[in-house]
């Protein structure tokens, strides 16, 4: 019978080995004790020997790759045997984690009926390839979960996708959520004090967004009087403003980078804002809303309305579903959108219903200002200059390129606070805008 | 012995090929006319209301007023009115899918028929049964029935509960004379006979099954001898004449009421039309309708009537007046009723229901 | 309260409602003066006479149409298959007339009837008399499906079918008329239709099983407790209508189902059952539904044969194994 050959333990401390040589090719005859290969281990190079007579049927790696221990490594079996199945387990990288997984069936299932009822301790999914990262549970893409477990992990905020799986074909199950909560617990003090920021996957590529999806959720009593109260003191949408400055230096910097990628982009900072704006509203779809009397309506999707200025004044032109295209996209869209909107050509679609503005001043040299919110929109991001100003890092004053953006919100959705922790999100991402290139 | 074949079902075995419908019959004294005039009026009331309501129901058939199958009686009034006039309001009736006019001979109004047909709320299955399916509790009417010789059994246990409760109600049964070929023909007649049930079994033999005539169906041709073999009462009648339906079924009742004994009648008719609504009837010739025409029962019945001087020709044209004039009473009525209300959908599935 | 075997348990509530209801009648083949293919019917002719207990001819179409017959006359009968393979003759007028008398006539009719009779597997009597047929019974509205599977449960559940107005199919087990149990002697003890019942609670996986599965069930579970898995128990005891929310609420907790059934898997009450579960579930699920049927073959005669083709202890633990990832 055909049996793989799996990376051995050479050294107490080994992990992980690389092959340095194979003893014998493809087709050899091999006989037990007889030496196969060479394994470069953290310590030294050791010859690793045939645990079973045969051929050497198929080599699962290359010399010079390296693999973790236990994961097989070649196959050894009869001239004519069918080893198709051994090799669609062995394209299944097994960490040593999963061999200390609970073992299957205990001897009394040996009894029972196969014939009737196979087993399905190999289930089809078990064959599909993985990728390299150690990610068991995802396949082609998709993620393995059982219900449970992607409802426990939705509900205590686990990423579920940097969990192992332990069911079959890496499944998580809900042990394994209950795992990951059990380490969330114990590393909550070092997490850092700003939320995780998940950055929405990116769209296909030629996905047109027609406006966003929006759900309703009915207005609560309590906001409904906030509502009525504000409107009376401040006119229809009652404003406030929330300021925050912001550096730069990591955002020119990536835009000069791009630029040198890209020389036909001419990416501006103002490109970059959108998307980041984008992406900020994603994590708080609480700003991405709008006040609709009885409802407030959450939008799916953050369509940016981008303040134009043309002869004849202000529009507002829409790159829709802006947290989905990469920013290269978003560039050539507004250069695009911006230039049919001087030559007056933009479609009423393409200038209405965005979920939130952003209006940008800088050009003009302003360094701070507040924009007037376009409703329904429940806010607009005011955007000053980007200067190069002293300011103190670490009890030193350096001088360092700093934007101030201020945010008008309608009291009426947005509340200070949530309006403050949209502002941090963006800051945050805006001072480190490699967050926009994390595939998750 | 009532338990005893009759002489009628004493045919020589192998008829020959079409020999079994009603014009082979040999000539047969005429029925006697001892009834009263208004029992006469009113069965002949009867019989030409169930004609045009039949009549009236092709009609709505071709103008889509009605769906699915629609089987019509027409040529077949004999049966009917003649077996169900001779029953008491409190006797049971069960028959197949082509019912109509025995649902009205019964007692169910035009109007509860016609409605159902339409499939409206006001129907006497309120809608939800059809022209298949009609039912009335109140006038002991226990539906037709439309898997063929399913009817048969369940009379047989109509009959059973009115001998266990004692009383002497008796329960008629029609079917055709395809439904004889059927199991649960032979299995009804059996337990009818062992167990001495009050039921009336009523073939009506119109010749044909759908498309396939009786010859090419029934290696007997003779439906009354069927019952030798359970040593059940038959008789084959003349159905086309409603007099002799009537007397037959006098006959059989008071052997179900008086003795708890079962019959088969064997009526031999005609239907002129097609076995349903969408049958061109290419299985027969106009020539062989024709012919079963000039027996019509209600032409046979109209003439010995005004041979004995019971209605003359003016007391018959006020009748079809009055006939015609329910008729239209039953579309309007059915026209005005309302559809079944959608909630319908999910009730009356069962008496008792769970959750 | 008195042990009794199962047989004895269901001539208890069949005397019990014979005596109780003059309406009542009980119709069948060998009911009577033979006492019963399986006694259940065992004294009954000698204590109600021939006119309530009725020996028929080998015609089940002719009186299982008879039966239905007489309860929209105003009877209510008990109809004896003396096993529901040959119910298959009758399901002309079980499922044309019984099921759907009371639709079709606008709801004129209510037909009290019971169709009850051993079915499912017996000891080597190969493919014509080993079928569970209860899904083709509980596909149709306007029918009851009901199986027992403890003697208390018999009773109760076919005093319940007796009293019940609509046509319910009472599928006994042919193998458990031996089974004994403790069973009520009070004539008033009933068990509701359309009600499940706990039969042992656990935490980590919910097995779901009705009739001979039951005490196979509660055997696996009293040997994965001590292997540290905790199992519930669950039987529907009526098919139709099927009370889902019992198994719903168990699932919800333990997130795991195993469903066993005597039965051929394709388009089976398990079928059904897993699929009631994935839609009202979903959520809770950590594992997909396991189900554990008969084999998908006419029922083998050879004794060997015959055992692999019906579920016992060791799948429905390798299944509740496999559902926990162990």
């Amino acid at each position: 019978m055909a049996t793989q050959v799996v990376m051995p333990k050479l050294s107490p401390t080994m992990e992980e080995g690389q092959l340095a040589r194979w003893l014998k090719k493809e087709g050899d005859k091999v006989s037990m004790g007889e030496p196969l290969a060479e394994i470069d281990t953290d310590k030294a190079t050791m010859e690793m020997q045939a645990l079973s007579n045969g051929v050497l049927r198929k080599i699962l790696i290359n010399e010079g790759e390296s693999a973790p221990l236990g994961q097989p490594i070649a196959i050894i079996g009869e001239p004519d045997e069918d080893i198709s199945e051994l090799l669609k387990t062995a394209s299944t990288p097994k960490p040593e984690k999963a061999a200390q997984a609970p073992k299957s069936m205990p001897e009394s299932d040996a009894a029972t009926p196969v014939e009737v009822e196979p087993q399905e301790a190999e289930a089809p999914e078990a064959t599909q390839p993985i990728s390299s990262d150690g990610q068991k549970s995802r396949t082609d893409g998709r993620f393995l979960i059982s219900p449970i477990a992607a409802r426990m992990a939705s509900e205590a905020g686990i990423d579920f996708k940097t969990v192992q799986g332990s069911g079959p074909g890496g499944r998580i199950v809900k042990r394994d959520i209950e795992s990951a909560i059990g380490d969330q617990k114990k590393t909550a003090a070092t997490k850092p004090a700003v939320g995780r920021i998940s950055i929405p996957r990116p769209a296909r590529e030629g996905v047109v967004y027609g406006p966003s999806a929006y759900r309703d959720e009915p207005v609560s009593e309590m906001r409904r009087t906030i509502a009525r109260r504000l409107v009376t003191s401040l006119g229809p949408v009652p404003h406030f403003f929330l300021t925050i400055e912001i550096d730069m230096e990591r955002a020119a910097d990536m835009r000069h980078s791009l630029n040198e990628l890209y020389p036909d982009l001419k990416l501006s900072i103002n490109d970059l804002i959108i998307k980041v704006v984008a992406v900020s509203l994603i994590q708080h779809p609480e700003v991405n809303a709008s006040f609709q009397d009885k409802t407030i309506r959450y939008y799916e999707h953050a369509d940016i309305g981008v303040a134009v200025a043309t002869e004849n004044g202000l529009i507002t032109p829409v790159v829709r579903a802006a947290e989905l295209k990469p920013i290269t996209e978003v560039a050539t869209e507004v250069r695009a959108l911006a230039e049919r909107a001087r030559a007056r050509k933009l479609k009423p679609e393409e200038y209405t219903g965005a979920t939130f503005s952003i209006s940008n001043l800088g050009m003009f040299g302003i360094e701070e200002f507040t924009a007037v919110i376009n409703p329904p929109e429940g806010g607009i991001l005011a955007v000053g200059a980007m200067a190069r100003k002293p300011v103190v890092r670490e009890d030193r004053i350096e001088i360092r390129q700093t934007m101030r953006v201020t945010m008008s919100c309608d009291h009426r959705v947005i509340d200070g606070a949530t309006g403050a922790r949209f502002l941090q999100t963006f800051k945050q991402i805006m001072e480190n805008p490699v967050y926009l290139f994390l595939d998750q | 012995m009532s338990s005893q074949p009759t002489e009628r079902n004493t045919r020589p075995k192998n008829s020959p090929a079409g020999s079994a419908g009603v014009l082979d019959r040999p000539e047969e004294p005429a029925a006697q006319l001892d009834e009263d005039r208004d029992t006469l009026v009113k069965v002949f009331h009867q019989m030409l209301l169930l004609r045009r309501f039949e009549e009236k129901c092709a009609e709505s058939y071709s103008l889509g007023k009605i769906g699915g199958f629609c089987h019509l009686y027409i040529g077949q009034e004999a049966v009917g009115v003649g077996a169900i006039s001779v029953l008491r309001p409190d006797d049971y009736v069960l028959t197949s899918y082509r019912e109509h006019g025995q649902a009205i001979a019964k007692g169910i109004s035009p109007e509860a028929v016609m409605a159902e047909l339409y499939g409206k709320a006001g129907g006497c299955s309120r809608g939800k049964g059809g022209s298949m399916h009609l039912f009335d509790a109140d006038v002991n009417f226990l539906g037709g029935h439309a898997i063929v010789g399913g009817q048969i059994p369940l009379a047989t246990g109509v009959a059973f509960a009115c001998k266990y409760k004692e009383t002497d109600q008796v329960t008629l049964c029609f079917f055709g004379e395809a439904a004889v070929n059927q199991g649960a023909f032979h299995e009804s007649l059996n337990m009818a006979q062992l167990w001495k049930l009050p039921c009336i079994y009523i073939c009506e033999n119109n010749m044909y099954g759908m498309g396939t005539s009786l010859e090419r169906a029934m290696s007997s041709q003779n439906v009354a001898s069927k019952a030798c073999a359970y040593e059940l009462a038959s008789e084959s009648v003349d159905g086309m004449d409603v007099l002799k339906m009537r007397e037959a079924t006098r006959r059989a009742i008071k052997r179900a009421r008086e003795e708890s004994s079962p019959t088969l009648i064997e009526a031999r008719t005609y239907r002129y039309m097609g076995h349903s609504m969408s049958d061109p009837g290419k299985y027969r010739t106009r020539a062989e309708i024709e012919k079963y025409q000039e027996r019509d029962p209600i032409k046979v019945f109209t003439k010995t009537l005004k041979d004995n001087g019971i209605l003359s020709d003016s007391e018959i044209a006020e009748i079809e007046a009055q006939v015609k004039e329910e008729v239209e009473r039953a579309v309007r009525f059915a026209d005005e009723s309302p559809l079944p209300d959608p909630k319908e959908l999910y009730t009356d599935i069962y008496a008792n229901p769970i959750n | 309260m008195p042990v009794m075997t199962m047989r004895d348990a269901l001539n208890l509530a069949l005397k019990e409602e014979l005596a109780r209801d003059s309406s009542v009648f009980l119709m069948g083949e060998e009911v009577a003066e033979y006492q019963g293919a399986y006694k259940v019917t065992r004294g009954l002719l000698q204590e109600f006479g021939p006119k309530r207990v009725i020996d028929t001819p080998i015609t089940e179409l002719g009186f299982a149409g008879l039966g239905v017959g007489a309860a929209m006359a105003g009877l209510r009968p008990i109809i004896e298959f003396m096993t529901f393979n040959f119910s298959i003759l009758a399901t002309d007028q079980i499922i044309n007339s019984a099921a759907k008398m009371r639709y079709m006539s606008g709801g004129q009719f209510k037909i009290p009837i019971v169709f009850r009779g051993p079915g499912g597997s017996a000891y080597q009597v190969s493919s014509q008399h080993s079928q569970a047929l209860e899904s083709w019974y509980a596909y149709f509205p306007g029918l009851k499906v009901v199986m027992p599977s403890t003697p208390a449960d018999a009773k109760g559940l076919l005093k319940s079918s007796i009293r019940d107005d609509d046509p319910v199919i009472f599928i006994e087990q042919e193998r458990m008329y031996g089974m004994k149990g403790e069973v009520s002697e009070d004539a008033d003890f009933t068990i509701p239709l359309g009600v499940a019942e706990v039969k042992r609670e656990g935490t980590d996986a919910t097995i779901i099983a009705r009739s001979l599965m039951v005490p196979i069930a509660l055997q696996a579970a009293e040997q994965l407790e001590k292997e540290g898995i905790s199992c519930e128990v669950i039987d529907p005891r009526t098919i139709r209508p099927f009370d889902i929310n019992t198994i719903v609420e168990s699932v919800k907790k333990t997130n795991r189902a195993v469903v066993a059934e005597e039965s051929h898997p394709f388009a089976s009450v398990g079928a059904e059952i897993s699929a009631e579960i994935a839609e009202h579930a979903f959520d809770y699920l950590d594992a997909p539904v396991k189900r554990i049927s008969g084999a998908d073959v006419p029922m083998p005669y050879a004794k060997n044969l015959e055992q692999l083709a019906i579920p016992d202890v060791a799948r429905i633990v390798a299944a509740v194994k496999e559902v926990s990832y162990v």
